[in-house]
């Protein structure tokens, strides 16, 4: 604690110092002289920070062990980010060089990480569409012969397999596999549970914003109710109830999960759609299109939603990731999507105590984390894509 | 000899739009003397408000200083470090904001936002500068003083809030106040005593100012010099009263001569015509507060009817009952001598057509996300039922009976437009449905005053080619004189007086209308002197209105 304190302090001096001798060097220009003080900290902390990361990065890469093993996350996640960078870079170079004069202009003002971000979600697309082709074995098939807990990385002195690049799981299921079936089941399912919310939730909060008075009461207190149940088990208590109901009316329990989280969701979109259409049903243009005697649906579809599509894209790329949460969680529980159907959420609860492993043998407690990983990845690639649509369509406005 | 205060040697600035960096004044040269008082006018765009936060060494974000130099006083501003601008920024250089409404903190006190410039330069105590501002609003003539400072901003007029803020530039004694419009969004009343008492103020501390407008008269009153400025370049600057009696430049010419535009007088209407559309004994009200009181005028093909009043007269209301968007609470509306139906739901397509509006704000009167072939074309097959080629070929000539090129400006955004040009897509929009009746709601307020005449001659010219009937809404008296025919005077939502114009713009008056039409400045720079002078300090604006 006091070699922190004690960094801290040195940190500011030399902080001070090089804030000095900028201005000294630079004979007062503007930029030394009006520099704040915690400009010129930053500056030398963030130095600090680099030379850490640079050094922590050499040790994972140590002969030793024990103090590779130490290392070995921070090494892979600054090698991933080297990685997915220049794949980024060079999908938006191809991007730039390839296609029509409209699509190669969107790649040139296209920031990186929208490029990652596109490339990761056609990646994810393209492995839930071909699932049943690019898995080397079944989701649910225990291959014969084969040892649960093999560990991934493929490298046999370390316990893996090159035929199980991924490892295997606790009862010999090749991860791989599992991860992009896993890729169609929950980003299916959580990408139609988000469409249906905001149909849900977008139709009707534009209706409660353009018509108003009782219809808007009735529509806003019943979203108070339900948002007043803490979702998740107010989720769980559907399931629960619909895992009763589903095999006698014959739907699958899916459809409900589907339904249920949608319903759930839309609220909150609901509560968006709502407040955004309220602030454009008081524009000029829409009293013009009333007094022109348009029905609701113009006044909604062609006069209100083109104008609130930046900030329900924004929430769009939210609700999907809380979706794709709610739906591991469920899953987690064991109400969700059920076994043997691979379920990213489902994979890192059955794998989760291998984390405990971390300290001693990192490629062990890797195995959740892929499936964690991979959800991690969508959620910010999803991101990354909808903050670029955003700044582009603010962008139009000026 | 006087003393220079501020010197600015051909100052560039660039603004940041699409990554590039583009030129927003190319070069101006100002001075200022001590006590001095310098006008700056200009079309919006022309550079005038970057140019007046430039002088305090001061740009908006996305803007930048590319060149020249500001200096005040001896200092230079562009050079001097951050501390020593702080030091200047509200102690010796002021700012007075175009809406003080928007530039007061509405969670304190005026007086707690007044004692603030004095107290962090260190100028005054708190108590001595509460007791000045008290001094300082009582002779910017504010009702009350000792008590006016302990309201809160929502609780004061427009025109007593910029008065506030005029005395908050004042607190700490600058040598420098850059007024940036502080009357264009008042009402002309109103605009009188913030006018006198700006002017007064200014005088009594022999502070140099600088005042930015686009309204000539306005700066006829107030500046010692006047500089006028074209599109980021200095057209002519010179003597006040110079300058109004022999501008030399071609654009300045043209600016003073807007003001000249006027529509010949029409015969007056024969008597037993059915007027388009008849107000009788009209009354509405915003839920329980009434806001309209019997109010009854007709009007007819062919002519434009003026409606004119401030802010919170009812004028507006009044269009909105027509439209069928207020139900009056009592009292009809006849279109060609049938009753419609007081809501806009219940009427049909074809009275919906006849009444079309245009309205103040062009930018959100036309839904960015459509093109202007898009919005142009939805009345003609809402109404029309034209379709495919027919419809464009309507939307074309639309375009071409609004001056704008068709094939250029068909596929537009309303983004990439000027206010004039989407004030005329408004009209063009009106037109599409091919109505009898179009409600002007301020059309021109918000333009500038050659964009605006544009605007004026476009209607005139298209109510001469298509028989139209205009309801002008306006509290700009010199637009009612351009363009109407007829005039109605609005006061508190009771119809004061109406007529037609030459007997409105002749005595004898109604008292308010009296009132109203000696409050519009005139381009004479001893106008508001012999006003002041007829009328008496105290017997302006407010206090006017108040007395009646």
């Amino acid at each position: 604690m006091i070699w922190f304190a004690v960094g801290l302090i040195v940190i500011a001096a030399v902080a001070w110092g090089f804030r000095f001798a900028g201005q000294a060097a630079t004979r007062q220009a503007p930029y030394f002289r009006d520099m704040p003080f915690g400009v010129a900290y930053g500056y030398i902390l963030a130095v600090v920070a680099l030379v850490w990361l640079v050094w922590a990065y050499v040790q994972g890469h140590s002969a030793d062990p024990l103090v590779a093993n130490k290392f070995f996350f921070l090494r892979i996640a600054v090698e991933g980010f080297i990685i997915c960078a220049t794949v980024a870079w060079l999908f938006r170079l191809a991007g730039r060089s390839i296609g029509t004069a409209w699509s190669r202009k969107m790649f040139r003002a296209m920031p990186l990480t929208a490029a990652f971000g596109i490339l990761m979600i056609l990646i994810y697309a393209f492995v839930a569409i071909f699932a049943p082709w690019l898995a080397p074995y079944g989701q649910e098939q225990i291959i014969p012969g084969v040892a649960a807990n093999i560990v991934p990385g493929g490298d046999p002195a370390l316990g893996g397999d090159p035929a199980f690049p991924f490892g295997t799981d606790q009862i010999g299921r090749d991860i791989l596999s599992r991860l992009i079936y896993g890729a169609q089941n929950t980003v299916g399912i959580a990408f139609a549970t988000t469409l249906l919310a905001f149909f849900l939730g977008g139709t009707f909060g534009f209706l409660a914003a353009t018509l108003g008075g009782w219809l808007d009461q009735v529509l806003s207190r019943a979203v108070d109710v339900l948002m007043a149940i803490p979702s998740l088990i107010f989720a769980l208590l559907l399931m629960t109830i619909a895992s009763v109901w589903a095999p006698r009316v014959g739907i699958p329990l899916t459809v409900f999960m589907v339904l249920i989280i949608a319903v759930i969701d839309s609220t909150r979109v609901f509560r968006l759609a709502r407040a955004v259409g309220q602030n454009i049903v008081v524009m000029d243009y829409i009293e013009a299109a009333k007094l022109r005697g348009e029905g609701m649906g113009y006044l909604v579809f062609k006069e209100i939603l083109p104008n609130a599509t930046a900030p329900l894209l924004a929430e769009f790329g939210l609700r999907f990731c809380f979706v794709f949460l709610t739906i591991a969680a469920l899953s987690f529980l064991g109400v969700g999507i059920q076994p043997p159907l691979a379920d990213w959420g489902t994979m890192v609860r059955d794998l989760g105590s291998f984390v405990n492993y971390a300290q001693f043998a990192p490629l062990a407690a890797t195995a959740p984390l892929l499936a964690a990983g991979a959800i991690a990845m969508l959620t910010v690639a999803v991101n990354f894509v909808v903050d670029w649509m955003l700044q582009r369509s603010s962008g139009l406005k000026e | 000899m006087t003393e220079t205060l501020l010197k600015m040697r051909g100052v560039k600035l660039e603004g940041r739009s699409d990554e590039v960096w583009t030129p927003i004044i190319n070069g101006v040269d100002l001075t200022l003397a001590k006590g001095e008082v310098l006008g700056l006018i200009g079309e919006s765009g022309a550079g005038k408000s970057t140019l007046g936060l430039a002088a305090m060494g001061y740009t908006r974000d996305g803007v930048r200083i590319s060149g020249g130099s500001v200096e005040f006083d001896g200092i230079d501003l562009l050079t001097a470090s951050a501390a020593v601008k702080r030091g200047l920024l509200g102690k010796r250089i002021a700012y007075v904001a175009q809406s003080a409404a928007a530039s007061f903190n509405p969670a304190h006190k005026l007086i707690d936002q007044h004692v603030e410039g004095p107290v962090q330069h260190h100028v005054m105590s708190r108590a001595e500068s509460m007791a000045d501002g008290i001094e300082l609003y009582a002779k910017l003539r504010l009702p009350d003083p000792e008590s006016i400072g302990f309201r809160y901003p929502h609780q004061v007029s427009g025109g007593q809030l910029q008065r506030a803020m005029t005395a908050m530039a004042m607190s700490c004694r600058p040598d420098l106040i850059i007024f940036d419009e502080p009357t264009t969004a008042l009402d002309v009343t109103t605009q009188i005593e913030v006018l006198a008492a700006i002017r007064d103020i200014v005088e009594q501390f022999n502070t140099a100012a600088i005042y930015i407008t686009h309204d000539l008269a306005v700066v006829a009153q107030m500046a010692d010099r006047i500089k006028v400025l074209l599109r980021g370049d200095e057209v002519e600057t010179a003597d006040t009263r110079t300058m109004l009696a022999a501008p030399t430049q071609e654009y300045t010419k043209s600016l003073w001569a807007v003001r000249s535009f006027q529509r010949p007088v029409k015969p007056s209407v024969s008597t037993g015509a059915v007027p388009v559309v008849s107000l009788q004994k009209v009354d509405a009200a915003y839920g329980k507060v009434p806001v309209l009181h019997d109010i009854s005028f007709d009007m007819h093909e062919g002519r434009t009817v003026a409606v004119v009043g401030e802010s919170g007269s009812g004028k507006s209301t009044a269009a909105r009952c027509i439209t069928g968007l207020l139900p009056p609470s009592d009292g009809q509306i006849l279109l060609d001598g049938q009753v419609l139906p007081p809501d806009y739901r219940k009427r049909s397509k074809d009275q919906l057509r006849q009444v079309q509006m245009i309205y103040q704000m062009a930018d959100t009167a036309l839904n960015p996300r459509m093109s202007i072939g898009q919005i142009i074309a939805r009345p003609v097959h809402f109404y029309l039922g034209l379709t495919g080629s027919a419809k464009r070929k309507r939307v074309h000539q639309l375009l071409e009976q609004i001056e704008l090129e068709p094939s250029e400006y068909y596929n537009r955004l309303p983004s990439e437009l000027s206010g004039g040009q989407k004030q005329r897509i408004g009209i063009a929009r009106a037109l599409a449905a091919e109505p009898k009746f179009i409600i002007c709601d301020e059309v021109t307020s918000a333009l500038d005053q050659l964009v605006a005449e544009g605007i004026l001659r476009l209607l005139a010219k298209l109510q001469d080619d298509l028989k139209l009937t205009y309801m002008f809404i306006t509290h700009d008296l010199a637009t009612v004189r351009a363009i109407a025919d007829e005039v109605v005077v609005m006061k508190d939502g009771h119809v004061v007086e109406q007529g037609p114009k030459d007997t409105m713009f002749k005595p004898p008056h109604d008292p308010y209308t009296e009132l109203l039409l000696s409050s519009v400045p005139e381009m004479d720079p001893d106008w508001l002197t012999n006003l002041l002078a007829e009328r008496g300090v105290d017997n302006i604006g407010d206090a006017a209105l108040d007395k009646m």
